[in-house]
């Protein structure tokens, strides 16, 4: 069964991934508070929320469609071992030094939020993450002879990329709007302290595993 | 690295006040003269429940002297929990601390034993000249995204000083932090409101118009510090400057409102050339804050004067002998937490007062201690028969603002033209009512023999040691 092109699998790992990222305090609802915060005001909290799932958006799908174009002239197989390096090199190097793109402004228009938003999700390798899924999607489907043509389709078609980006966003904006409400309107930001638990250090070793999956699939 | 957040970093001041009381406080100690003494990192206890309180329980001593350490910090505080660029799993384990005399910096790890740091890496003059362009480095303050350090002066000790960064995981020195100093020059503290995106810079002097003492023709003529510059602090450029009078000689201190969506804070000058008063100016944005625009204006007024008191030219130093009379000498303020207390020192008079500035454009005075002074020479109530010397300076306050602790040094080089018989040492406690008014506390009393303690920090963070993105909500 497959949503536009998504295996069934790989729609709920599309969810799943969206809301883990927006679930981070550092990709997102943490900026949207601090800015209803500053303006003491609940409206600037959702407005928050747009750009922010816009540069989301913007650093999954710009690598999803990097790879479905990719994947129209190079061989599945280059690309897998190519997504597994990156992974595996991207991880390691998030495990050793810890690096984080330099943002100091925090008085920030519409384009300043997505281009922050698109920083962050990208440093944070979001978008290599996501393609992995895309590869075992279409590894599924050319092995069950659907896709039988030629390496066209030998990664995922660039309308499903976009449909597994839609996915995936939908998922975080869902989440990161959902935590950034709960935190302004109820529970405040004591519970950082006790509950942001080390994303990063949990996302580099995700990013290895998951280019060692990449092999494998 | 953690897996959790460092539990000393807080999302706002209101939950820093909840903090649990410090139990220790590390001491930058300078040697002085031919003492034999090292210049050193002291430890003191400040546990009152603990049978050393009051009492040294550790010490490092530099492997050179002459440091002139002064207004040292921490690697890391509560701006790493700042939203757009968080980093909450840093740890608050190192002191960075800067020497004006040597251009030397230290770097102190507190982790293993924090009675006892260990120095774990030195930042010689020439790497520190050669990476900044800069000498002299003054204040050091924990940002968001690194270290930043305030110098005073150019490599060949004069002007501009400036901003200079520090990577927080290396302490590696990456370079000047300023893309455009404007009409700036003269540099000494500085400090910024994280959430409108604003660095302020005070002045004193260059290297070498202090370095050998306060010099009375600059003095008289105005040419020591009366401004204060406002930086974009995301883009490193000087927006504006904001010229106090040319008679308000050595603008220092800088104390912005701990809230982020506050737009003010507090500045203290030393001296007016009119009539040798102090004062205190608040800095504010003219929109408030909220205009929301980058290009907000500042302006400054005074909202604290302090006059000076007339003295027998016979108690006066030198220096002082002619004008027959005592200047308050504010060297050093401090806010609370909660925005609430100011307390400034006044290291001329001896004098350490305590404003209510919950209305920031009238503060009222809410309590007054003396101790050491010019001429009052003020005892403590352990050693009442003990004259002392030299006068409340450089002052912290906890994190919940009940306790308030200062030393009595200045600066090596301008110690002696006030207190000619040599500024002896000591660093003493107060108890603050959070209704305002304070009391000294009698058992609280510590002496540096043949060492001078300047600048302080609580053990965890204090009220200026962290910088906060978020507001309390009510």
């Amino acid at each position: 069964m497959t949503h536009a092109g998504l295996t069934s699998t790989a729609f709920w790992l599309m969810l799943l991934l969206g809301a883990y990222h927006g679930l981070n305090p550092g990709m997102g609802w943490l900026f949207a508070v601090a800015l209803g915060m500053q303006e003491q005001k609940g409206s600037a909290v959702a407005r928050a929320l747009v750009p922010i799932a816009l540069g989301h958006a913007l650093a999954i799908g710009s690598v999803v469609l990097a790879a479905a174009f990719l994947g129209m002239t190079v061989p599945l197989g280059a690309i897998r071992y190519s997504v597994a390096a990156i992974l595996v090199g991207l991880g390691i190097f998030c495990l050793v030094r810890h690096h984080h793109p330099r943002w100091v402004r925090m008085q920030v228009g519409f384009r300043d939020l997505t281009a922050w938003s698109f920083l962050m999700a990208s440093a944070h390798g979001a978008g290599l993450m996501v393609v992995p899924v895309l590869l075992g999607s279409s590894t599924v489907e050319a092995q069950g002879g659907m896709a039988g043509h030629n390496h066209i389709s030998a990664t995922t078609s660039p309308l499903a990329g976009m449909f597994a980006t839609g996915v995936h966003t939908f998922a975080y904006l869902a989440v990161t709007g959902l935590v950034a409400w709960m935190v302004y309107r109820k529970l405040g930001l004591a519970l950082l302290r006790k509950t942001w638990f080390n994303f990063d250090l949990l996302w580099a070793a995700a990013l290895v595993a998951t280019g060692l999956v990449t092999l494998l699939i | 690295m953690s897996l959790m957040p460092d539990p000393t970093f807080y999302p706002s001041p209101g939950m820093a006040m909840q903090a649990a009381p410090e139990r220790i406080a590390y001491v930058a100690l300078l040697n002085v003269g031919k003492s034999g003494k090292r210049d050193a990192m002291g430890v003191i206890n400040v546990d009152p429940r603990s049978s050393a309180y009051g009492q040294f329980v550790g010490q490092v001593d530099f492997p050179n002297d002459d440091n002139e350490l002064h207004h040292f910090g921490w690697n890391a505080c509560s701006a790493c929990l700042c939203p757009q660029n968080p980093h909450p799993h840093m740890e608050r384990r190192y002191l960075v601390v800067p020497g004006i005399g040597s251009s030397r910096i230290h770097i102190l790890d507190t982790k293993a034993d924090p009675n006892h740091p260990k120095i774990v890496k030195v930042i010689e003059p020439d790497e520190f000249i050669k990476k900044t362009g800069y000498t002299s480095p003054h204040t050091i303050h924990c940002g968001p995204d690194g270290i930043y350090g305030s110098a005073l002066g150019s490599a060949s000790g004069d002007g501009p000083g400036g901003i200079f960064l520090m990577d927080a995981n290396t302490f590696e020195l990456k370079g000047p932090w300023e893309k455009d100093h404007g009409p700036q020059s003269l540099a000494y503290d500085f400090w910024w409101h994280l959430g409108l995106d604003t660095m302020i810079t005070s002045e004193w002097g260059t290297p070498n118009m202090v370095k050998s003492g306060i010099i009375p023709e600059l003095l008289l003529g105005g040419k020591y510090g009366h401004k204060l510059h406002i930086w974009d602090l995301d883009k490193r450029r000087h927006l504006q400057e904001i010229d106090l009078g040319a008679e308000q000689q050595m603008v220092l201190e800088l104390r912005p409102s701990h809230d982020p969506k506050k737009a003010y804070g507090f500045v203290g000058v030393v001296i007016s050339l009119k009539d040798l008063s102090s004062s205190i100016w608040m800095w504010y944005r003219e929109d408030g804050g909220q205009g929301g625009g980058k290009n907000g204006k500042w302006a400054a007024r005074k909202v604290i004067e302090i006059p000076a008191e007339p003295a027998d030219p016979e108690s006066l130093p030198p220096l002082l002998k002619g004008f027959k009379a005592v200047p308050p000498l504010v060297t050093d303020i401090n806010l609370s937490l909660d925005d609430r207390f100011l307390y400034v020192s006044c290291w001329g008079t001896g004098e350490f007062i305590q404003y209510d500035v919950s209305d920031p454009g009238n503060p009222k005075k809410t309590g007054s201690i003396h101790l050491g002074g010019i001429v009052r020479r003020a005892a403590h109530p352990k050693k009442p028969a003990q004259p002392l010397n030299g006068g409340p300076q450089m002052v912290e306050i906890s994190r919940d603002g009940k306790r308030v602790y200062f030393t009595n040094s200045l600066y090596s080089p301008w110690d002696e033209q006030f207190y000619p018989d040599g500024v002896k040492s000591w660093m003493v406690k107060i108890d603050a009512s959070p209704k305002g008014g304070m009391k000294l506390d009698e058992k609280f009393f510590v002496e540096f023999d043949g060492l001078r303690a300047h600048q302080l920090r609580l053990e965890g963070g204090d009220a200026s040691s962290d910088s906060y993105c978020f507001s309390d909500t009510k």
